[in-house]
């Protein structure tokens, strides 16, 4: 990819600020409009919300100017529009559900905003360079497992709505499968780095269809066995589907071979069947998916499409529709929220902001300079990508409604803590993508892998 | 590794068409539908947040929304109870809308697409939105008069105005006061609704338009001489057959008269004395002889089988699709499988009236704005020529024949000429049967068509007939009408 070159890259900070700036106004916008349509007048704190987030995300501009000068220009002010939007919604339905700024979910959500722009931050310092992070692939790998697995155990593990996802101390809960994907995504990168060569040479054809060894067939089926396991013990069809999607795209793209996503789809369509025979209650999902409005069956999805049907092309406007009947309408459903009030011109500006997040993070994977960079910023950027497909898609009947949340936009801490992570090294990654090669001749020439030469 | 990541770009990309794809079917291609599904709590916030437009009758309002002081703001009440429910409805924040509340329910609620440039200068200007109102084409007198008449009675009464097709009185009985459902007590709303519907003889639905459908009985050999009269083989003079009982092609039984007597000497009568005393045998004979084609035919010109919007939809009239022979004998004297709605009986005596010209029946006369500027206002509409006006003349003269001397004579009216034609419909079991009239008025120069239906004899029980029971209320319409 690298060409030799003279000329320095531009680092593109400049039209961050200009684009953090668009996106600050937009949220204070929407923040002004919500309670002008609301309690008809001005926010009385607008003033301060707005000084204190635009203080934040400004920092985290420096930061990057100071230790990520090349990293991609646009993350940061989708995800901090994003993150804004979500805000604005989840104050917009604490107001409807008549709670004060004080009491709802909105103060929560912005408390850990403000933490997880600190916790980004701060990666952004320590980690200088993303291989760093294969010196602890294993480590990472038995923490992914762990913060996996967490819920199941006694007195901490906590049961929501029939998924046991939560671990819960004290008051505070948090859902650690968030923060393990990132984990593990970090531990399947470095481990595919290693393996890649044997995954994808070696082999035999069936039927002129190249299939794996058997023995190497081991990491795809503990990957399916983990992901069944979350399945069955924890009931969590989205988190399965999740890290069991991100493996066998992660494996397709170290190994380049279409083998590995056929061999994954039929897993994956095994275990669905599995999932649909055992579980009563993705039966019910099944079948509200093919007909939402099946009478005696939760009309949360129905309720969910009015809301959508509302707000029609250009939505009611922010503040003026009732998003506020349908259940979880500041989490799971906060999509079908925004289409109510903004409209399906609103909502396609939304998936078309994520549609770029993620094509950023697969840019950075693409001039990424070494395989893991590579991988990890894929499998991050897919992350992203498969995580929003399963929660809009289940919300519009693209596929059953599984409970995943939105990214920077539902209400949840963990969830929003886990994509600034997310957004912290893909900036990095970019970063060491994007900076000119001179950089490079440190002293971390020549513990790079051997690079293999593709003709395609 | 650049390719694999390049097609996992287009497999993302393929991932959020989907998503945009799905999204724009919701909120633009099904978004009519969803937001019109019944129990749309949101729809009906929208529509209980501004003032809904009144529906009128002459100038009054006989649905009309007042302020409240709960966070639903409007109610919607109705001064006169019962005597428009059926054509009002009702307009109910749990169970939705029904009739014009529902058919106009757009307009009514300001959301029809038709205000959209009304709504846009509201919104510049500042000033509340407000529904259209909805001015109906009844007329108050005949619409008192007819539910008067009707009383408690199990039936309907439909009139309609000849030249124009417009709705001039529709009774339905038993019938509901919308008020309790347009309640804003969500308990006492449920608790009603709950007695509506199990109260005794559907009290909710409109028999004049739905219902179960009618067996027509006598009134249908009007469609009969109709057909016949078409045909170019008959004229009012024609000698048909009027045995006591006719002998039924293909079976044993036989059909018999109303009173077990020939209709005239020698078994024969003509063609309008068949019609005056309501000769079964030769309307029998008269239909099998003209085939069931010919009569099907005649029918669907007066508008059996055709899906109508008045707006409220009606229930399509039933020919049957295959008789054979006794059953077109039965079905050309309204027995059978023939079936209809009082609309459509009005109907045939309409177009008859109208010269043959079937006039399509309406509710609304006219929607107006907020500021009384005129929205929307019906026409009166061709819907067929249901007979030539040669015919419709011969028919006019035989239904005066049935008034002034044949089983009609309850329907006379002083100083006026009035055609009509009376039924007894048998309506199987032991039931007693339902009594009919249908007729217009004045004869020379018709201003209201009417038709009545009263089930199983109404208050007289046994022994009632269209012409003691149906013909004094259809009397007392066409007078209101008339003001003779």
């Amino acid at each position: 990819m690298s060409t030799v070159s003279t000329v320095t890259p531009r680092t593109r900070r400049g039209t961050e600020l200009v684009l953090l700036i668009f996106a600050i106004a937009i949220v204070l916008v929407a923040y002004a409009n919500v309670g002008i349509a609301i309690k008809n007048r001005l926010p009385a704190d607008i003033v301060p919300m707005g000084v204190g987030f635009t203080v934040l995300v400004l920092a985290f501009h420096l930061v990057l100017r100071w230790r990520a000068p090349y990293a991609d220009p646009v993350l940061l002010p989708i995800a901090t529009l994003l993150n804004g939007l979500g805000l604005v919604m989840i104050h917009r339905l604490d107001l409807a559900n008549g709670d004060t700024l004080g009491q709802g979910a909105a103060v929560r959500q912005l408390m850990w905003s403000a933490l997880s722009i600190v916790v980004a931050a701060v990666l952004l310092i320590v980690i200088k360079d993303h291989r760093r992070l294969r010196r602890y692939t294993f480590t990472f790998a038995l923490g992914g497992l762990v913060l996996l697995l967490l819920p199941l155990l006694p007195f901490i593990g906590r049961s929501v709505l029939g998924s046991r996802i939560w671990i819960g101390i004290g008051g505070f809960s948090f859902q650690p499968s968030e923060i393990s994907k990132i984990l593990v995504v970090i531990f399947f990168a470095s481990y595919l780095v290693q393996t890649r060569d044997a995954l994808s040479l070696v082999g035999r054809r069936i039927l002129g269809f190249p299939l794996p060894r058997a023995r190497d067939m081991g990491p795809i089926m503990i990957a399916w066995l983990a992901s069944l396991a979350v399945l069955v013990f924890e009931s969590d069809l989205g988190t399965s589907l999740l890290f069991f999607g991100i493996f066998v795209a992660m494996l397709y793209v170290a190994t380049e071979r279409r083998s590995w996503i056929a061999i994954g789809l039929i897993l994956f369509l095994a275990g669905s069947y599995i999932a649909y025979l055992l579980f009563a209650h993705f039966q019910e999902r099944v079948t509200l998916w093919i007909n939402p409005f099946h009478p005696g069956m939760s009309d949360q999805i129905a309720l969910g499409l009015m809301g959508m049907a509302n707000g029609g092309l250009f939505g009611t406007g922010l503040g003026q529709g009732h998003p506020e009947l349908t259940y979880f309408a500041n989490s799971d459903f906060i999509i079908p929220s925004f289409g109510e009030e903004l409209g399906l011109v609103g909502l396609t500006a939304i998936i078309l902001l994520y549609v770029l997040l993620v094509e950023r993070g697969l840019r950075a994977g693409l001039a990424a300079r070494d395989g893991f960079g590579k991988l990890l910023a894929t499998g991050l950027g897919f992350s992203i990508a498969l995580q929003v497909f399963v929660v809009i898609g289940g919300v519009t009947r693209v596929i059953p409604l599984t409970g995943l949340t939105t990214p920077f936009m539902s209400a949840g801490g963990s969830s929003l803590l886990a994509n600034w992570v997310i957004i912290a090294l893909l900036l990095r990654v970019s970063d060491q993508a994007r900076q000119p090669t001179i950089e490079q001749s440190g002293p971390t020439l020549g513990t790079d892998d051997t690079q293999v030469v593709k003709t395609r | 590794m650049n390719s694999p990541i390049r097609r996992l770009g287009a497999v993302v990309a393929l991932m959020f068409c989907a998503l945009l794809v799905a999204a724009t079917i919701i909120q633009f291609v099904q978004a009519n539908s969803l937001d019109n599904r019944p129990g749309n709590r949101r729809t009906l916030l929208a529509s209980y947040s501004k003032q809904r437009g009144s529906i009128l009758v002459g100038g009054n309002a006989v649905a009309i929304s007042k302020p409240t002081s709960d966070d639903l703001k409007w109610r919607r009440t109705y001064p006169n109870g019962k005597l428009y429910a059926d054509v009002t409805g009702y307009y109910s924040f749990t169970y939705g809308a029904s009739a014009i509340e529902q058919a106009e329910g757009g307009l009514l609620s300001g959301s029809s697409d038709r205000l959209f440039y009304r709504r846009l200068v509201d919104v510049i200007t500042g000033k509340p939105p407000q529904g259209a109102s909805v001015e109906l084409t009844l007329n108050a007198k005949v619409q008192q008069a007819a539910a008067e008449a009707l009383g408690n009675q199990r039936g309907a009464v439909v009139a309609l105005d000849p030249k124009t097709g417009a709705i001039l009185a529709m009774v339905t009985s038993p019938t509901y006061d919308p008020n309790p459902l347009a309640s804003h007590n969500l308990t006492s709303v449920s608790k009603s609704w709950t007695q509506l519907n199990n109260a005794p003889n559907n009290p909710l639905i409109n028999r004049a338009i739905n219902g179960n459908l009618y067996p027509p009985g006598s009134t249908f050999k009007l469609v009969t001489s109709a057909a016949a009269l078409a045909s170019g083989k008959y004229t009012p003079n024609t000698t048909v057959p009027g045995p006591a009982r006719l002998k039924l092609p293909q079976t044993t039984v036989s059909l018999p008269t109303d009173d077990g007597q020939p209709c005239g000497p020698n078994d024969k009568t003509t063609l309008i004395h068949a019609l005056a005393v309501s000769c079964n045998t030769a309307y029998a004979s008269v239909g099998m002889n003209l085939g069931a084609a010919a009569v099907r035919n005649q029918a669907q010109k007066f508008g059996w089988g055709q899906d109508l919007k008045i707006p409220l939809a009606v229930t399509p009239s039933v020919f049957p699709a295959n008789p054979n022979l006794p059953e077109l004998a039965q079905s050309a004297i309204g027995q059978f499988d023939v079936r209809a709605t009082p609309l459509q009986i009005a109907m045939v005596s309409a177009a008859i009236a109208n010269n043959g010209k079937l006039m399509t029946p309406y509710l609304v006369q006219t929607v107006r704005d907020k500021n009384l500027d005129v929205i929307q206002s019906t026409d009166p509409k061709l819907m067929s020529t249901a007979v030539q006006p040669g015919v419709a003349q011969q028919l006019t003269t035989m239904m005066e024949a049935v008034v002034n001397s044949g089983t009609g004579s309850n329907a006379r009216v002083p100083g006026m000429k009035v055609a009509g034609k009376t039924g007894t419909a048998q309506v199987g079991g032991n039931q007693i049967a339902d009594d009919w009239f249908t007729g217009f008025a004045p004869a020379d120069n018709p201003q209201v068509a009417v038709a009545v239906v009263v089930e199983n004899g109404g208050n007289m029980k046994q022994g009632s007939s269209g012409n003691t029971v149906a013909a004094p209320i259809a009397r007392k319409v066409m007078q209101a009408v008339t003001s003779k």
